[in-house]
């Protein structure tokens, strides 16, 4: 694949950039367009606004995948998660830094900056969100401090990014 | 619009077709149904195809086209197209055929479902299968399909606490109704303890949970109803073809224990044919991943959201229940040609509603449903089918 279909989503993959309807509060990862939510999705084109989000959540579901994604396989096994966050949208990303087991739906993990895949040796090196448990209230870093600067232009592309 | 019959049925048989090309399963399977359907070709109006990735599958995309030149047919000019959503690829394209009979631009329309797997290693067709999720917000992320379906499983688990065993259940019920039949992909019977213990994908989800890769083609024949009986002593009406969407990540859904596309296709399906669940007799359902199965029971209506598990544990879906699921033995072992299943399905429950069903005849099936999904549900198709005579 082209570098520049990964290097468009920066923005969201390596921090979490989504959007808002400014009519119903409702908040979105990935960004949309139109709200999905209002009854009238034609008067929201306007209303929709850059929205971060914290990268704070809950673990709404989760599996350990054995028979990997592509790009995956040195992984394994790892934990995918559904991850409930703190401002309503849900994302699908892996739980890293925790034994598997440890895993349990309700776990408080955190968005983490982290490299996803490789396209084999020569090819696009993916980076992006994935989750760390969050362990007690205020410790650690501050979530944004974990998440890479925003990459505003061509020259901050993925191959440059932070690994 | 006018009612719409099934005059004819076709399919080759589902496996690792090593020494069949695509177009030979295709065309086997389409001239079948024409014969089946006492169809000369000259009557044909067109050809809908449904298929998912041939373009990745077998570097052919246009397909449609090339099928009915190897069917004879280039020279009479047939319009012929392919229709495209993923693993439910085949139940929309009778969904396209059954709408253009129904208006009357057609009269006879052959609907055929075909899909070559087998002609790339199976790691590449895993990578193929799961861009029928979202490749974007969820496979660049280590997702998979059957990952996907196993987060709504640990979820229906913490819920309702459905159990490992119940799921397995679907397993076994599929590979003992596939055992009876000669088309399909495996024929050898399961035991709990096998899909329990089998090799892990995506936990909760094993190997044997895992409906596998095949290649085959499915075809049935389209008429109109009142002229059906020219072609066949059992015409099986079509009362209701119904289609439904959601959100293409499961991410995105307000809850992930049921699909929200098979609830609304069902409930439109039950409400155009003015019937309920509890008439069907005979069912092919969704069964790529044993836990499909069990939301299929729940979202069609069959049992409450919820007791998926314990119903089917009951053992009331086997072959003397009120309702048999899966006669043919499923996606899981009847075979998973992706693009072919919905028409498969089909062909199923159109030889048990002729009584034609052999060993695994379902005992007085008058009136039948068939569900298919693609993706993690972003997709669902319900057709609901019934002999006439």
């Amino acid at each position: 694949m082209s570098v520049a279909r990964f290097w468009r989503e920066t923005p969201r993959r390596y921090n979490l950039g989504g959007s808002k309807c400014t009519n119903c509060n409702t908040v979105y990862f990935p960004p949309r367009s139109v709200c999905p939510t209002c009854p009238s999705h034609r008067k929201t084109l306007e209303k929709m606004v850059p929205f971060q989000l914290s990268g704070e959540g809950t673990v709404y579901s989760f599996t350990v995948v054995h028979d990997a994604a592509e790009g995956f396989e040195m992984q394994v096994p790892y934990v995918l998660a559904l991850v409930k966050t703190v401002e309503g949208p849900m994302l699908t990303g892996q739980v890293v830094d925790v034994n598997p087991p440890e895993v349990k739906i309700g776990l408080r993990v955190r968005a983490t900056f982290r490299k996803l895949r490789e396209e084999g040796a020569a090819g696009v090196i993916h980076y992006g969100y994935k989750f760390a448990p969050a362990g007690e209230a205020g410790a650690g870093p501050e979530p944004r401090a974990r998440l890479a600067p925003v990459a505003s232009s061509p020259a901050g592309s993925s191959d440059r990014a932070p690994a | 619009m006018r009612e719409v019959a099934i005059l004819g049925v076709g399919q080759t048989k589902f496996g690792e077709l090593w020494d069949r090309s695509f177009r030979e399963i295709g065309i086997e399977a389409g001239l079948q149904a024409l014969v089946d359907a006492k169809l000369s070709s000259a009557d044909l109006g067109g050809l809908y195809l449904g298929n998912m990735a041939s373009g990745t599958l077998l570097e052919q995309e246009h397909i449609a086209p090339l099928i009915l030149d190897y069917a004879g047919l280039a020279g009479r000019h047939l319009p012929a197209m392919r229709v495209e959503g993923g693993g439910a690829s085949g139940s929309l394209a009778l969904h396209q055929g059954y709408l253009a009979v129904a208006s009357g631009q057609y009269d006879f329309v052959v609907v055929g479902g075909a899909e070559k797997m087998t002609d790339v290693a199976e790691t590449t067709a895993n990578q193929i299968t799961s861009s029928t999720a979202d490749h974007e917000w969820e496979v660049v992320f280590g997702a998979t399909l059957p990952a996907l379906w196993a987060l709504i499983a640990r979820r229906h688990m913490h819920e309702f606490g459905t159990t490992r065993e119940q799921l397995a259940r679907f397993a076994v019920h599929d590979h003992e109704m596939a055992s009876k039949n000669p088309l399909a992909h495996y024929r050898n019977k399961l035991t709990l303890e096998q899909v329990v213990g089998a090799g892990e994908v995506a936990e909760p989800l094993g190997v044997l949970d895992c409906a596998p890769l095949s290649d085959g083609a499915a075809a049935v024949v389209l008429g109109p109803l009142e002229t059906a009986k020219q072609h066949t002593d059992t015409p099986i009406r079509i009362a209701a073809s119904e289609v439904a969407c959601d959100t293409m990540a499961v991410q995105h859904r307000e809850k992930i224990t049921s699909l929200q596309s098979t609830v609304v296709a069902a409930e439109r399906a039950f409400r155009r044919a003015r019937r309920a669940p509890v008439d069907v007799r005979v069912a092919e359902v969704h069964d790529a991943y044993t836990i499909s199965a069990l939301l299929a029971l729940e979202d069609l209506g069959f049992v409450e959201k919820g007791r998926g598990g314990p119903e089917f544990a009951s053992g009331r879906f086997g072959m003397d229940g009120a309702l048999t699921i899966n006669p043919s033995g499923g996606l899981k072992a009847q075979g998973r040609p992706f693009g072919a299943v919905g028409v498969a399905q089909v062909a199923e429950v159109v030889r048990q509603l002729r009584g034609e069903a052999k060993d695994r005849q379902v005992a007085g099936a008058t009136f039948g449903l068939t569900h298919d999904v693609a993706g993690t549900g972003a997709t669902s198709v319900v057709h609901l089918l019934e002999r006439t005579n």
